[in-house]
């Protein structure tokens, strides 16, 4: 078997799923202007973190590639790229999703929130990103901004939950260098409960 | 240890601000203008020799922009791995690169490469390939043994007898091709009133970093720009300057933040020069990104076990002899020394009276080995915790018991060599963890409740945590601050920086007035050790040391030389060189440091020590001038072996219907001297037990044994530990006696924080099935359901890389 061809299926397995699991409303409406039948208008404008920006998408097109290529937002890692780590997590109206495995132009109508667009504008981290610092809970850092994005998307859902409620929202964000409690600590702290 | 200013503290390591905005950059972030992409044509075979590859319809694709072969890199003698290779060993052994405008036009430009190929036997067990006319991974031999006298192939068969007889648990009767030992064995099996014989497989698996092994690189004025994914730094120079070709004066590294290691990034990759080559043909940056898939092919994995181990215990449960046996499953590119240091272990953790350890490290067509996080002691430290556990009942002792009394202490000695260690308190970490586990009471406790069944295990961990000889680099500047200059890598343990406040605590700097020089071979750095084997805090605590000494001395010099008096005359206060008996008069750090650039000399890096590492003295001559420079080797005093320990203390509640099991309570205690930062040990003991929970349970590699073909190329299909694999509350702790051996009594910790867990996990997994032993890892869920009720398990006996 040749490795590389199995990788090009998995990928068109992914991409078909995620066009089949995206909301009809970007990637549809992009079809039904006037254009050859199957084309997809590639410029168009994404909210990220609050701002208009205007990017070349190809159709079959990323959101990790989007932020990480076009935008250079590259605090959204890829891990895995294939929807198994949770490292390019990401907020599309509040709500996280595995940025690698979903299509840029699924979110043309909705806001998506990057790891770069917790600060405020005065510098001012969000408290979960002081949390994770007060709990030192990073250790090599790579999972770490989607870990950020899950924990800042439960807050936002449930302001005070129970650590076995943090454990299992946080349970689709792998970390390798297994600093799962520090993490949990850090969600704790973060919703005002200590760790 | 309550005098220091820093040691001992928490504080905020500098990296930690850029993970939690996004800000920190990791090799795959960094974009250069005119960079190119590069994709790599891998094996699709387990092992074969390629005939002929025909790139040119690749070539003549709008985009492609260059092809890289294996006539372009330097042939590598086998087992060693190449950067590209005409022989390929294992699925996935990389052939052929092809650099291209982007990554699409680059991946369908290696669909339009042809590469012929002549299969050649594969193997995916050492003992298909042991036995007599098995298949062997390399034509060269199945065997490659490295050792002082010489490395080399061998073919060494065994009789059908002789495999099926180590199947059914006996003593290995085969030839071996390693050897140690030390006491009388037969003596101290006839002084035994014990005696436990067990078989064993601990099957490898990948590391499985969370960053993939990601290049770019480029020239400018032929000097080699790296950005590469790197678990050490200057370590990295020499070997990465060795596969590029290169004096190491003629590469620079950046790399300040790399995605996790764990053994598989020590020093430079074959594939971390991939970028290098091909820039260097083509003219232009050349980025080389390795998805998940890729690697697991060709990243790396731990070393696997079939073996053998009998040990004799007197009647308190002291250990006499101990007679290991280990079939080390080496894969494709030959590592060596896991099933030599399993032994070593066993000689650090269980102090036997006497010893002997046989290897024989045989290849297979599987991803290349390399360290893993406890490389050898680990996979033994699975064996050993229902092994004493075995042992304990036999001789109706408390397991605890059987581990104090053979547990390491300052009069342990280790190895063939029985050599000293520079301390060691593994007694009073297993009292310590008795005591906040309350294992007196759990072992009282009622075990089954219907089809849950309540498990308690203690296991051990240890791993060598220290080296010498490297060198240390400070600087004082005018405007007062403190710079560190450390070569230490960033993989994720904080060592780099933790390392680095030993030189502020000798020059009593406040934190916020040091600046942390690394990650990047333009900032200056002295040449560090790998980091790896646990050995950072115990060697960079000394180099800073030794540097930080060396810029004090200076200090005073120019202090008595503007000042009158002698040296030892003044003091320093953290920001001012003081005289001792007349406090007011003194000079501002800042002001020595103007002044020793005045003086020139050894004062500002003009002169240096003659012992310091080249790449030492290159980095002090880009400084000189610039302040006071601090600069030595370490060559304080180091006797014996500098032992990292841990041991832990679990419950778990098994269900006997499912076979699954949740971790109900988890305490780790470290003994690594002094604690240097204590949020750092936490997080290392903590993350060792998740570690050691993957592999108790969870991770291993599977292969086709038909085709050679590695089933688990994923995540998911690995078997990585998630939150909801391990307990949300581990409780750690240390028990801090400072070795005397380091300047601030510190030894490293990161991989026996592993081992001690997986010990007490399949401690805990045979407790809570009435002392079966399955003599294996992982432990899956099946395995205990086929016990359980009675079925035979789904594999042969010792067989290995299966589900």
């Amino acid at each position: 078997m040749n490795p590389q061809l199995s990788r090009r299926r998995f990928i068109k397995a992914v991409i078909a799923s995620s066009v089949a699991a995206a909301s009809s409303t970007g990637f549809h409406s992009a079809l039904a202007q006037d254009r050859p039948r199957g084309a997809v208008e590639r410029l168009i404008s994404l909210n990220i973190n609050g701002q208009t920006r205007r990017v070349d998408v190809a159709p079959q097109e990323t959101l990790a590639h989007t932020l990480r290529y076009k935008l250079s937002l590259t605090g959204t890692k890829l891990g895995c790229n294939r929807g198994e780590c949770g490292a390019c997590t990401v907020l599309i109206d509040g709500v996280t999703h595995y940025s690698c495995s979903t299509l840029t132009h699924s979110v043309r109508t909705r806001a998506v929130q990057s790891v770069e667009g917790l600060q405020a504008a005065d510098g001012t981290l969000h408290p979960v990103q002081q949390a994770f610092i007060d709990e030192l809970a990073p250790q090599c850092g790579f999972c770490t901004p989607g870990q950020v994005m899950t924990a800042v998307a439960l807050l936002n859902d449930n302001p005070t939950p129970t650590r076995e409620e943090a454990r299992q929202a946080m349970a689709g964000n792998l970390c390798r260098c297994g600093a799962y409690e520090h993490h949990l600590n850090g969600v704790m702290r973060a919703s005002g409960q200590g760790s | 240890m309550s005098d220091y200013k820093l040691v001992g503290k928490d504080f905020t390591p500098p990296d930690v601000i850029g993970k939690i905005t996004g800000k920190a950059k990791f090799a795959e972030d960094f974009r250069v203008d005119g960079m190119v992409f590069a994709r790599v044509y891998t094996s699709p075979m387990a092992h074969g020799r390629v005939t002929n590859i025909d790139t040119s319809a690749a070539e003549a694709m709008a985009g492609v922009v260059g092809i890289l072969t294996a006539e372009d890199v330097p042939e590598v003698e086998a087992p060693n791995g190449a950067i590209l290779t005409n022989s390929p060993a294992y699925i996935g052994d990389p052939i052929v690169a092809v650099a291209a405008v982007d990554e699409k036009t680059a991946e369908n430009a290696l669909a339009a490469i042809k590469v012929d190929m002549e299969p050649l036997p594969f193997v995916t067990d050492p003992l298909d390939s042991l036995i007599e006319g098995g298949p062997a991974a390399r034509e060269e031999g199945n065997v490659f043994a490295r050792s002082r006298e010489g490395s080399g192939f061998r073919t060494v068969n065994w009789t059908k007898e002789q495999i099926d007889e180590f199947r059914a648990g006996k003593e290995p009767t085969g030839e071996f091709v390693s050897e140690w030992s030390y006491g009388d064995l037969e003596k101290g099996f006839a002084d035994a009133k014990v005696i436990i014989e067990e078989p064993f497989v601990t099957i490898g698996y990948a590391h499985m970093s969370m960053e993939p092994r990601t290049a770019m690189a480029y020239w400018q004025n032929g000097t080699c720009y790296v950005h590469g994914s790197a678990q050490s730094h200057t370590f990295w120079i020499p070997g990465l300057a060795r596969l590029l070709g290169v004096e190491t004066k003629d590469v620079v590294l950046i790399s300040e933040n790399t995605g996790g290691g764990f053994g598989s990034k020590i020093g430079a990759y074959p594939l971390a020069a991939l970028p290098g080559y091909f820039s260097r043909k083509i003219g232009r940056p050349v980025q080389l990104r390795v998805n998940r898939e890729q690697e697991y092919y060709m990243g790396s994995a731990r070393v696997g076990f079939q073996g053998w181990l009998k040990m004799g215990f007197g009647e308190d449960g002291k250990a006499t002899a101990a007679d290991l046996f280990i079939v080390e499953d080496i894969g494709s590119n030959a590592t060596g020394g896991d099933a030599s240091s399993a032994g070593g272990a066993i000689s650090m953790v269980y102090d036997p009276d006497a010893m002997r350890f046989r290897g024989l490290p045989v290849l297979t067509n599987t991803t290349p080995r390399g360290a893993q996080r406890g490389p050898g002691q680990n996979q033994m430290a699975a064996v050993m915790g229902p092994f004493m556990d075995k042992a304990a009942k036999a001789l109706e002792l408390d397991p605890l018991a059987v581990r104090k009394i053979n547990a390491t202490n300052n009069d342990t000695t280790v190895n063939a060599s029985q050599g000293p260690v520079t301390s060691a308190y593994l007694q009073e970490a297993l009292e310590k963890g008795a005591e906040m586990f309350d294992w007196e009471n759990r072992r009282n406790q009622p075990k089954k409740n219907g089809s849950k069944v309540r498990g308690l295990g203690i296991g051990q961990g240890y791993h060598s945590a220290g080296a010498t000889g490297f060198d240390g680099l400070v600087r004082i500047t005018p405007d007062g601050k403190l710079h560190i200059h450390t070569g230490v890598g960033n993989l994720g343990t904080f060592s780099y920086a933790s390392t680095s406040r030993a030189a502020a605590e000798v020059l009593k700097c406040d934190w916020e007035n040091c600046v942390i020089q690394n990650g990047h071979s333009e900032r200056h750095l002295p040449w560090n050790s790998y980091q790896a084997g646990s050995v950072s805090t115990f060697t960079h605590t000394r180099t800073n040391y030794v540097a930080a000494m060396d810029a004090l001395r200076k200090m005073k010099l120019i202090a008595a030389d503007t000042m009158g008096g002698d040296p030892d005359d003044y003091d320093i206060d953290g920001q001012r060189v003081f005289r001792i008996d007349n406090i007011p008069q003194g000079m501002s750090y800042g002001a020595i440091a103007a002044r020793a650039i005045q003086l020139g000399g050894e004062y500002s890096g003009q002169t240096y020590p003659e012992d310091i590492n080249e790449i030492t003295q290159r980095s002090v001559q880009n400084l000189a001038g610039s302040g006071l420079v601090g600069v030595a080797k370490d060559n304080l005093p180091q006797e014996g072996t500098i032992p990292g320990l841990a041991c832990a203390f679990v419950e778990i509640e098994l269900d006997l219907e499912t076979g699954k099991y949740d971790i109900l309570d988890y305490v780790g205690i470290a003994d690594c001297g002094t604690v240097l930062f204590p949020a750092g040990v936490a997080q290392q003991m903590k993350g060792g037990a998740v570690w050691g929970m993957g592999m108790a349970s969870l991770e291993r590699h599977v292969y086709d044994p038909q085709n050679g073909l590695p089933a688990n190329v994923a995540y998911h299909q690995c078997g990585i530990p998630s939150y909801l694999d391990v307990p949300s509350v581990i409780r750690t702790d240390a028990v801090e006696f400072a070795d005397p051996q380091n300047p601030f009594g510190a030894r490293g910790i990161g991989e026996p924080a592993m081992g001690c867990s997986v010990a007490a996990l399949t401690s805990a997994i045979s407790d809570a099935l009435d002392g079966h032993m399955f003599g294996r890892t992982p432990v899956s869920a099946d395995m205990i359901v086929n016990h359980v009720t009675g079925r035979d398990q789904s594999f042969l006996p010792q067989q290995t890389n299966n589900f």
